[in-house]
Order: structure tokens, then sequence, then C-alpha cells
């Protein structure tokens, strides 16, 4: 035992960057889930943090194919850049995509549309991704949620339990030790596997930028129209008209996030290349979430609540 | 330029203590002083606190997220919390004081290389700081800080922060921790946290977050004893491509190496190890590689491969300290699932030798464990697990125990080596 730290013996030819270390676990963890359920499937919403989990599947399974079909669930209010993006990406990687949409359950009466100016499609995925998870029978969710996102993921576990109505209780999760991930469920019930957990939206830019991955359009600043709205900067659009006494005017924007047009606002930036985007993320003294989702201002614990109810 | 920050380095690190003790005065000073907690993070704590009446801004609420969590003003579970400099990018599992404080220190403690025991100057080394030292030696972590917080409230005494770190020093001889750095802090005025602190010009030691910076963490792995445990088999049927897909749980592999398959014994060479990017020329923890062998071999999840002659010990009855979680007691003649590495095998508790008693460290004759309650146990399984003494490697040196009625995470064990051995 010594008091004062012991001069650095370091042999630097055993280290790995953090990025290296972060990539590793992530293909641990998806390798896990490859290996310990029967029929996972990959949640894929065109946004930058999926496009990671599609990189490191690749990483992970290259060159065999990836032992789980890509899934989108379609609010059928989503940026067409985001979709455009989708649908090219899936046809590169020469994996299977299945769509899950969000109108079907609308069609059906499975759920009803909400109403009024601020009316989103947000809650309304919660029914969607359940149903498909129920008539796909999938057992295992990849998903693309980290802990420095919000505070009720800050606890989430990597295989996160969800009972047979696709419910999470956070009070009362597996204790999760060593990279030993307890997979075991029931029929009926599934998990959720968060690879990229312990990641940053530093990190994630960073990973972007040295692996060179293509993101949609809306990440890179572009003029745009838009109306102020709860201090959110929203999108003129059929899915989000202004209101009478929202006027609205040309900006230059980016978005940090990628979710349904309802809720999901832009940034000012003038943010055109990765570069830029790292040097403003590194800088910006706002969580993306608290920038630019309307879904978590609702209320202190509105994230929470919905990941209750199945949400992603 | 930012390019250039992909180059950091991870260090994993726990904390623990109560409210009391300063923990989240300290973790927030850490993340606010690298720029890690943002505006509206703050907002809303402020917002919170307010609305509930309280005066000062209670920093736990950053990290205590869970409805239950801010409604009772307790933490419930680890929370994690990300920060980075230039240097390093940190990942604190932030264990609660109180509640469940074993189950959650153990779990905190699992992935880090580096713990932060606080101690309040004006109450000295009490029994929780005791049983923080005790969890952080149990779990193998190398490095522990001693950090003397609210040195401020004791005039800055250097004879305060002396007594406190002896009677550590003294407690921890008993323990195995292979380094303590005491450090005298003031986290609410910042003094020895991320700046030196002018009010202790005795103290010639680094800031925490120096230390932090600069303490050697590629000791937490181990790169001396081969160890590949075979997680996944990718084959691609248009070349014929049959690779074992793993993380390198200790020393390093080469292309060309003479490996031997356990529990199976079958040998081969290392053809190449592959990554996305193409063929490497060395593997070492915790990298995620393929291997490709010469010959054909029968090999599944669960086997492992190291060099010939450097095999890990294999047996069917090890002996273990085991960490209990679950309601239900673990009872001897009990049958649990365990996961060891890549490896599911089921196990029946053959004995239970004692009790240990987290305070004192003292023996105590047992025949169950409770919730939190920590036991040595003799475990006989159904096929042989491959493993290492969990101080030379904690990754094959660790399993966890699965109650198989609830499915439920009931323990966790470290391994001490083959029973009766």
């Amino acid at each position: 035992m010594t008091l004062t730290a012991p001069p650095i013996t370091r042999d630097h030819a055993y280290e790995l960057s953090h990025l290296d270390s972060l990539e590793a676990e992530a293909i641990f963890i998806m390798r896990e889930v490859a290996a310990e359920f029967e029929r996972p499937v990959l949640l894929f919403s065109g946004g930058k943090d999926s496009i990671v989990l599609l990189r490191l599947a690749e990483k992970a399974f290259r060159p065999g194919k990836f032992p789980f079909p890509i899934m989108h669930v379609d609010t059928g209010h989503n940026f067409p850049e985001a979709l455009e993006f989708r649908d090219r990406r899936v046809a590169e990687l020469g994996e299977r995509l299945i769509v899950a949409s969000v109108q079907d359950d609308i069609d059906a009466g499975r759920v009803a549309e909400e109403t009024g100016p601020r009316a989103s499609r947000n809650r309304l995925q919660t029914t969607t991704l359940l149903r498909a998870i129920e008539e796909h029978q999938f057992d295992a969710c990849f998903g693309g949620a980290r802990r420095d996102e919000e505070k009720a993921r800050a606890k989430e576990r990597v295989f996160s339990f969800r009972d047979d109505f696709g419910q999470w209780d956070p009070k009362n999760q597996r204790p999760e030790l060593w990279s030993l991930y307890n997979g075991r469920i029931r029929k009926g019930e599934h998990i959720r596997a968060f690879p990229i957990s312990n990641w940053t939206e530093l990190d994630v830019w960073q990973y972007i930028a040295r692996e060179d991955l293509e993101v949609p359009s809306i990440y890179f600043s572009h003029k745009r129209e838009v109306f102020e709205r709860d201090g959110m900067l929203l999108s003129v659009s059929a899915v989000t008209p202004a209101q009478a006494d929202e006027p609205t005017f040309v900006e230059q924007v980016r978005y940090r996030t990628v979710g349904d047009m309802s809720c999901t606002g832009a940034v000012r930036s003038a943010a055109t290349t990765i570069e830029e985007i790292l040097a403003e993320v590194a800088a910006t003294r706002i969580t993306e979430r608290g920038a630019t989702r309307a879904d978590d201002k609702f209320s202190e614990a509105a994230m929470e609540d919905r990941k209750r109810e199945g949400y992603f | 330029m930012l390019k250039g920050n992909s180059l950091l380095e991870l260090l994993r690190f726990a904390t623990a203590g109560s409210v009391d003790d300063g923990k989240s005065t300290l973790i927030g000073r850490l993340l606010h002083d690298s720029k890690a907690i943002f505006e509206d993070q703050l907002a809303a704590v402020e917002q919170w606190s307010q609305f509930r009446g309280h005066e000062d801004v209670n920093l736990a609420l950053l990290t205590d997220g869970l409805r239950a969590e801010r409604e009772q003003g307790i933490t419930i579970d680890v929370a994690y919390r990300y920060f980075a400099t230039p240097r390093r990018k940190f990942i604190i599992a932030d264990t609660p004081g109180h509640l469940q404080y074993t189950r959650n220190m153990v779990t905190g403690a699992s992935t880090a290389d580096l713990a932060v025991v606080l101690v309040d100057a004006r109450k000295g080394v009490l029994e929780q700081s005791r049983r923080h030292a005790f969890i952080a030696s149990l779990l193998g972590i190398p490095h522990v800080v001693l950090a003397v917080n609210k040195m401020d409230l004791v005039g800055w005494d250097e004879v305060v922060f002396k007594e406190i770190v002896d009677e550590f020093l003294a407690f921890a001889e008993g323990l195995d921790i292979a380094e303590v750095t005491p450090i005298p802090i003031s986290a609410l005025l910042g003094d020895n946290v991320v700046d030196p602190s002018a009010n202790m010009p005795w103290y010639d030691g680094p800031t925490l977050l120096h230390h932090l910076e600069h303490v050697d963490v590629a000791s937490s792995h181990n790169h001396t004893e081969s160890r590949f445990p075979v997680q996944y088999v990718i084959r691609d049927h248009d070349t014929d491509y049959r690779g074992y897909a793993g993380q390198v749980a200790g020393g390093v592999l080469h292309p060309g190496d003479e490996v031997v398959a356990l529990p199976g014994g079958q040998r081969s060479q290392i053809l190449s190890i592959d990554t996305f990017e193409g063929p490497v020329t060395q593997a070492f923890a915790p990298m995620s590689i393929t291997v490709r062998l010469t010959d054909e071999i029968d090999i599944s999840r669960g086997d492992m491969l190291c060099l010939v002659g450097d095999e890990p010990t294999v047996s069917q009855e090890v002996d273990a300290v085991v960490c209990w979680f679950a309601d239900r007691p673990m009872a001897v003649g009990a049958k649990y699932g365990i996961k060891h590495t890549t490896r599911a095998v089921r196990g029946v508790i053959r004995s239970l030798e004692h009790r240990l008693d987290i305070n004192t460290h003292e023996e105590v004759a047992a025949d169950s464990l409770a919730m939190n309650e920590i036991g040595r146990v003799v475990i006989k399984t159904t096929s042989p697990l491959l493993f290492d003494p969990y101080r030379r490697n904690r990754a094959t040196g660790s399993f966890i125990l699965i109650d198989e009625a609830t499915d439920a995470t009931a323990g966790a064990g470290m391994i001490l080596g083959p029973a009766g051995g």
C-alpha cells in the first residue's frame, strides 16, 4: 500500500482509446443478444444513434448477415430526409427492413389521433411498437438509447426487462454486474438491449466522424421556414402548421435529434460539416432532448412515464 | 482539432457515500467544472427545488431521475454519469450510501477501476467508510481515493487530515487494496477537486481530478494469461467463413499461436484475428474480435480458447464469495442458474462456510444468506467452469446466480479457486 500515487508505469501497447473501449463493449452486447435470444430485432429511427447501431452490427457480425431484421416504427410524420436515408442505408447493407406503421393502428382503431395544435403521434408509437413486437414474436429489441440523454434513462440497464405488457418497472430492475447480462425471460416478455448505454452525444458524433458515417441531411445546417412554440423552433409543415399567433420566419437551423416532426425542434446552427457539429456539441450548454424535444418537456417525469408504458 | 479528442482513455469509477458526506456536491462540482452539467438540467433542478421549498439547489436531483426518488428524497439505484476532460472520458457509477447499499455498491464497483471513498473531515472514518473500503477491496478495485471532504469546516487542519488518513490506512492494511490515495478536499468550495487548494499549502499531492486523469487504469485488465471465451460463431456460407467471435478476457493473442479449446481439449492454431476493418496482428482485453483457426474443430458458445500451457482451472466445484441480492435467502442445497463468462450452467450450493460481517470483517457461522449479505460458499456445477481466481482476472473469476423460479439476478460471485484446492 502506498500513500502517494506510484510512478505511472504503462504498457501503451495494451491500451484502447475511449471510443475503442465503448465500441468493444457495444459489440460484445450485440453478440450476447444474438447468442441468447431467438428472435431479436434492431429498432432503427434514421437518427444518429441508430445509425451508429447499424455500424456496430456490421462490426459484430460481418462477414455474416445480421442475425436479426431492422424495424422502423413509422409515425407517418417523419422527416422525408430520414425516410429516404433509411431505405438507402438498409439497401446498402443488404439487410431486411420491417416498417411498423402508426397509421395502421389509427385506421384499425387501436389508438386515437390526438387533436389540437400540439397533437403528436409520439406517444402512439408505443402501441405500434408493442403490437409489432407481439406480432413478430420478438424477444429482444436493440435500441439506441443512451444514459446521458435523460435522467430516467440514467438508471436503465443494458439488458432492460419488459413484462408481457411491455412495461418497464424502474424500481424492480435486475442488478447488472461486470459484463454478465441476465437475458432470461418467459414467453411474451422481452428485453430491450442498449449497446450504446455508456456513450454520450459527443461520443456518438466522434464515432460518426471516425467511421465516416453518413447521416440524414437535416443534421446539418440548412435554411428552413420555422416558428417558435414553447421555446422550440418547429418546422412549418402539414404536420405542424403555425397558429395565427405564431409568426413564421426563415432561419439557419439544424436538428440535434431526429424524431417525429410534431415534437422535434430545430436549433439555430451554422454547422455544415461533422467537424463543425463536433465543435458545437462540445461547446453546447443544453442537452439534446432539452433543446429539441417537446415530448420530454411535458412534465418532470415525462420520459419515465412513457418508458413505463413500453416506449423506446 | 476535435478528432484528436477521440484518443481519450476511459476510466470507470465508483463513488460511495451519502448526501451528508457531500457526495452529490462533489459529483456536481466535477460535472459542473468539466461542463458536463447542462443549463437545462440545472434549470430543471432549480425549479423543482424551489417548488418543493428547498433552500438550496439540491444537486442530488441531477442523478435521482426517477419519480419515486425525487418524491421520497432518496436514491434507489446506481446512476451512471458521464464527463470528459481533454485527457480522459469518465463513467461514474454513483451508488447510494443507505438503502440497499451493499447490492448497489457491489453493482457499481463491479465495473469500476477506481473507487472514491468520501469521508466527512468532522466525523472521521465511520462504519460506512469502512464498509465502502471493504466492498472496494472485495470487488478487486485496484485504486481507492480517500477523499477527506469538508476540510473548510475543520480549519484546513493538516492534523485532522493526517489522523483520518492514519486511521483509514490502519484499517485498510487488512484489506486487499493495491493503492490508497488520500486527498484533502472541499467539494463545496472546490479546493483540490479541480484546482489546487490555496488554503492547504501543506498538501503537495495531486488534486482529485488530476489523479483521476493520470492514474494507471490499463492494469485493470489482465494481459498475462490468455483467455478467449467464445461468444458467438460467425458463418458466411458464400465464402465458407467460420470464425469465433468474442471479447478477449485476458492475455494477448497473435496469429500463429498454438491454442487449446476448453473444456474439450482440442488443439489448433490461430489462423487470423479478424475485425470489420481487417485482420490485426494482436488482440488483448477488452477487444471484441473474431478468431479463425487452422483446423475445423467443434467449438461453440461457452467454450474457451487459450494458449497451450496457459490454461485456466477447469472444475465443477468452486470456492467463492457470494453477495446476495434476492428477497428469498440463499439456502444450502438450493439450485440456481449460473452465468460465468459466456457459459450458462446450473449449480447447487453445496455448503456455506461462513457469512462475512462487512463492518467487522468477522466470519460468522450461518446457514443462509439474506439480502445484502456476503458469504463464502462451495458451489457444484452441472458442467465444468473454466475460471481463474477473481484476484487474477475479474472477467474469468466472476459469475452471477439466477433464481430459476423468478429469472431474477439473485446473487453475484467472486471465485477464490477450486473447492478443496
